[in-house]
């Protein structure tokens, strides 16, 4: 392997050890991937004026696809992807980014400003993979077409000199042996041929006839097929952008939701969406189960298994189907999946307002905050008269107290389940018709009611208790407990391509880094003596440390060939010790 | 979902902090094995110079040292007179006790070690990979399996105290960085695809330590070399066990090359699997970022071994920097940087 190791370790360097001007060049070139930088030299530049803008673009279009400029992109493209972890980003979380700007109000908007909130879509991150799979665009067209006319020419022309080749061996046959050099060529042939290689056999009318054969096309057709696929990844990527679309819907037990736009709590539609795509499938959460972890000590109360039980439509005349909906497992429901994101609690609560008309009824759902499920809640009760109502708090599946008398909840499950709740009055803001965030209320401009520091105190809730708010303002009443889950809503048209093209990929990956390209020369000629003489050598392109092993692989078969066969007297053991063989470098 | 079984699950424990003991003596006897190698060495060749005329033994250096030290497995270089490992990685040479040492106790805590991991496994009736502890445990057991199994091939040795000293790390991390009771996993991580994306990204975690401990001395190696063509006199002389730079540089690649195939199909898995739990199939989570960042650099430096300028030493830089990701990917990402692949099992 040494020798291959050296002539591949300096491609720039003479592969010396090859000496065989044509394989070497092309060696070289195979090397060299890209093209070659052809860097202009101070005499050109001088003239460079002339080249004009053709000239001009053609130098750029150079640099662009050396494998220098590649390389380079390739690594910035690594270090541009990291302040996408470092800093929050708006695609995945833009309240996080929000809360982030406003607290650090100094550097936050020029961060922003360099668009390192939306660092995958940003113009210097885009600038970047575009250059580089222009780059690569620029380097598989040439490299597809020298492939294809390679694939459809004969192996080249017998070096003059195969033991400077690195892998080399002869052997000599007996005088009596009927084998001529014809004949051992074109046996040869036939062996290289049953092993995979491309043969040509030339020369059979002189006096050394030789066989050039060479195996390994789908190293390179492996290459391109890894670098067109990655195109194919990235515009996999580009039509789920297009055409794809995202949504986010809470559902709680014994409601059901219907796809449409209105039905969703969230919608991200990718650009070239319409409402024609929505599937018009239904789905209802009849049951949504919870299993805690009741027999570890260390990890007690740690989720086990999350388990929706859904009754499903897939359209509005369809029959309605029961189905099991898990964390890993999504449904699938018209082209659409359908994943169990999150879940929660949502206390049913009734409000009655200072008319005691019921103003609210029904769930509310909270946002747990810790895995005891301490929930934050915020209820909104715009119809309550004479004043609108709020309330804010927190719901705790199982409450305890502290010595201090904070409330603290230590359970997932609903063991002990209490609302603690301050309550405000006045205008909500919600006539104006804006759209406000259902978990927010802002609270600055209302007249509190309840809360720990008033002499009313906080409101303090067991199941089927109620609550008389001062002022005669109304009642609240904690009537029972249900579970929502958080449901993602999802299309993705590319998928598909993405993972056809990914899979190509590596199976392109592992045909140009596995497979080996090898040429192999056989020539034969005869000893004055009578003998006819055999010697053979092979070039890798690439990297191939198994050379040698085929070079040893080669002998063996010529050797079996020749000194084995059936017309030829199997005691004479001096023959096979005749077949006087050296081989360099194994 | 069948109990935990705690008592196993504390034997486990027990095994692999046995296990951490045993790999820290063979850590001592491969460093040993370094460290004597080196002296002896020195002792023979300054009795050697003694024995010529004082004046050539000046002149000539390192190159007049050749034939008496050098056993049957290693070469000196006919241009510097440098000696290094033979380039064929085949055993033969001298005798090394410290070694054999080493090797014996690295198999001894490799099978501690596969105890403790598999009765972690049957302990909460699941692959033993679901957090931080076990990452670590299984990752330094997957490392010293591959050492192991290289070893039986190839004379790789003087990588033991660098790869046995990871496998320690890794084990020392677990015990006393990561330490989490066994327990069954979080709904997110009841997948099939927790068994496939999650070992074949440990294995391949596996071969770059292997790669990164040879691309350390490979520039190492080179350093010495280019020291020992300027004429200096050789300071690193427990290198005289490894290979040439040129020889690490070739192996490297070609682990390189499978464990980049390897990190291609984590990556793929990861995102098969990204698609069935969170709806997406890339999302530029946190994690994601990473693992992408070291499949670019380790994509950067197969590309480096075909361009010019790039080759040796800049393309071992590449190898460490990707391997230093993997480990920044590894502990940094999931302990203190928030994402979906927060599974880290800490608190």
């Amino acid at each position: 392997m040494s020798e291959t190791a050296k002539t591949t370790r300096n491609p720039a360097g003479e592969p010396a050890e090859s000496g065989v001007p044509d394989a070497a060049e092309e060696f070289v070139r195979q090397i060299d991937g890209h093209k070659t930088a052809t860097r202009p030299s101070a005499a050109q530049d001088v003239t460079l004026p002339s080249l004009g803008f053709i000239g001009m673009l053609r130098w750029a279009w150079t640099q662009l696809t050396s494998m220098r400029t590649a390389l380079f992109l390739l690594l910035l493209l690594a270090v541009a992807a990291v302040p996408g972890s470092l800093f929050p980003q708006r695609p995945a979380n833009p309240a996080v980014v929000t809360q982030y700007i406003q607290d650090n109000p100094a550097t936050g908007p020029w961060l922003d400003r360099f668009q390192l909130f939306d660092v995958y879509s940003s113009v210097w991150f885009s600038a970047i993979y575009l250059l580089l799979f222009i780059s690569l665009i620029g380097c598989v067209i040439p490299r597809a077409i020298q492939h294809w006319k390679a694939m459809r020419s004969q192996p080249p022309r017998t070096p003059r000199r195969l033991s400077r080749l690195p892998e080399y061996g002869a052997l000599a046959l007996d005088t009596g042996s009927p084998v001529t050099a014809v004949t051992a060529v074109e046996n040869a042939a036939r062996l290289l041929k049953r092993r995979g290689y491309r043969v040509e056999v030339r020369g059979t009318d002189t006096s050394m006839p030789s066989v050039g054969a060479e195996r390994g096309f789908l190293k390179e057709l492996g290459n391109l097929v890894f670098h067109v696929s990655l195109i194919g990844v990235l515009v996999s990527v580009a039509v789920g952008g297009l055409f794809g679309y995202r949504g986010q819907k809470v559902i709680v037990e014994g409601d059901s939701f219907v796809n449409t736009l209105v039905g969703y709590d969230n919608f991200s539609p990718g650009t070239n969406f319409s409402e024609t795509q929505l599937a018009p499938f239904s789905l209802q959460l009849d049951k949504f189960q919870v299993q805690f972890d009741r027999e570890s000590k260390t990890h007690y109360g740690q989720p086990l298994d999350f388990t929706a039980t859904m009754t499903t439509k897939d359209g509005p005349d369809a029959a309605p189907r029961p189905q099991t909906l898990k964390v890993n497992e999504p449904l699938e429901i018209g082209g659409t999946q359908v994943y169990l994101v999150g879940n929660g609690y949502a206390p049913v609560i009734t409000v009655r307002d200072g008319d005691g008309n019921i103003a609210h009824q029904g769930p509310v759902v909270s946002v747990p905050s810790d895995g005891a499920y301490t929930s934050t809640m915020v209820l909104k009760v715009p119809d309550a008269k004479p004043e609108q109502l709020g309330f804010v708090g927190l719901f705790l599946p199982t409450a305890l107290e502290n010595e201090k008398g904070v409330a603290f909840g230590s359970d997932p499950d609903p063991f002990n389940p209490r609302l603690y709740l301050n309550s405000y009055a006045g205008n909500l803001g919600l006539d104006k018709g804006d759209p406000k965030n259902v978990y927010v209320l802002d609270t600055t401009k209302l007249k509190v009611l309840n809360d720990r520091t008033q002499k009313s105190g906080g409101i303090v809730l067991g199941p089927k208790e109620t609550f008389t708010l001062p002022d005669g303002l109304g009642t609240i009443t904690f009537d029972g407990l249900k579970r929502y889950v958080a449901l993602d809503i999802t299309s993705d048209p590319g998928q598909g391509g993405a993972l056809l093209f990914s899979t190509l990929a590596l199976a392109g990956l592992c045909a140009s880094l596995f497979i080996g390209r090898r040429r192999v020369w056989v020539r034969a000629g005869t000893h004055p003596d009578g003998r006819t003489m055999v010697e053979w050598a092979l070039l890798a392109r690439g990297e191939d440390h198994r050379l040698a092993a085929e070079a040893t692989a080669i002998r063996k078969l010529l050797e079996k060939e020749w000194l084995a066969r059936p017309d030829r007297p199997a005691d004479n053991s001096k023959k096979a010790g005749a077949a006087s063989s050296g081989t360099k470098n194994s | 979902m069948p109990s935990i079984d705690e008592t196993l699950g504390q034997y486990s424990e027990l095994f692999i902090l046995l296990a951490a003991m045993t790999f820290t003596v063979a850590l001592i006897s491969f460093c040993w094995d370094l460290a004597t190698a080196s002296k002896t060495l020195q002792a023979v060749e300054d009795r050697l110079a003694r024995q010529q005329a004082p004046a050539e033994a000046a002149l000539v250096g390192a190159g007049a040292r050749n034939g008496a030290a050098a056993g049957a497995g290693s070469t000196a270089s006919a241009e510097t007179g440098l000696e290094t490992a033979g380039d064929s990685l085949d055993y033969g040479g001298r005798r090394r006790p410290a070694a054999r040492i080493g090797v014996a106790l690295a198999a001894l805590g490799t099978l501690i070690l596969a105890a403790g991991v598999i009765s972690r496994g049957i302990a909460a009736h699941r692959v033993p990979w679901g957090n931080m502890y076990e990452f670590c445990t299984t990752g330094a057991l997957v490392v010293s399996v591959v050492f192991l199994l290289a070893l039986t091939r190839k004379d790789l040795r003087f990588l033991g105290s660098f790869v046995i000293g990871l496998v320690v790390i890794m084990l020392c991390a677990a015990a006393i960085g990561f330490p989490t009771p066994v327990a069954h996993l979080v709904p997110a991580l009841q997948s099939y695809w927790l068994i496939i994306h999650v070992s074949v990204a440990v294995i391949s975690s596996s071969l770059f330590t292997l790669t990164f401990a040879m691309s350390v001395l490979q520039l190492l190696q080179s350093h010495r070399e280019a020291r020992s063509r300027a004429g200096q006199p050789d300071r690193l002389g427990f290198m005289r066990l490894v290979p040439t730079a040129l020889t690490l540089e070739n192996v490297a690649y070609r682990i390189n090359a499978v464990s980049f195939v390897l990190w291609t199909f984590t990556l793929m898995a990861g995102a098969i699997w990204a698609e069935k739990a969170w709806g997406r199939y890339w999302g530029w989570d946190t994690k994601e970022v990473w693992t992408f960042v070291i499949w670019v650099v380790y994509a950067g430096y197969l590309h480096a071994r075909a361009t010019r300028g790039w080759t040796g030493t800049r393309a071992a830089w590449l190898s460490i920097v990707g391997y230093l990701c993997v480990v920044f990917n590894f502990t940094v990402v999931n302990v203190f940087f928030s994402g979906l692949h927060s599974y880290s099992g800490l608190n």
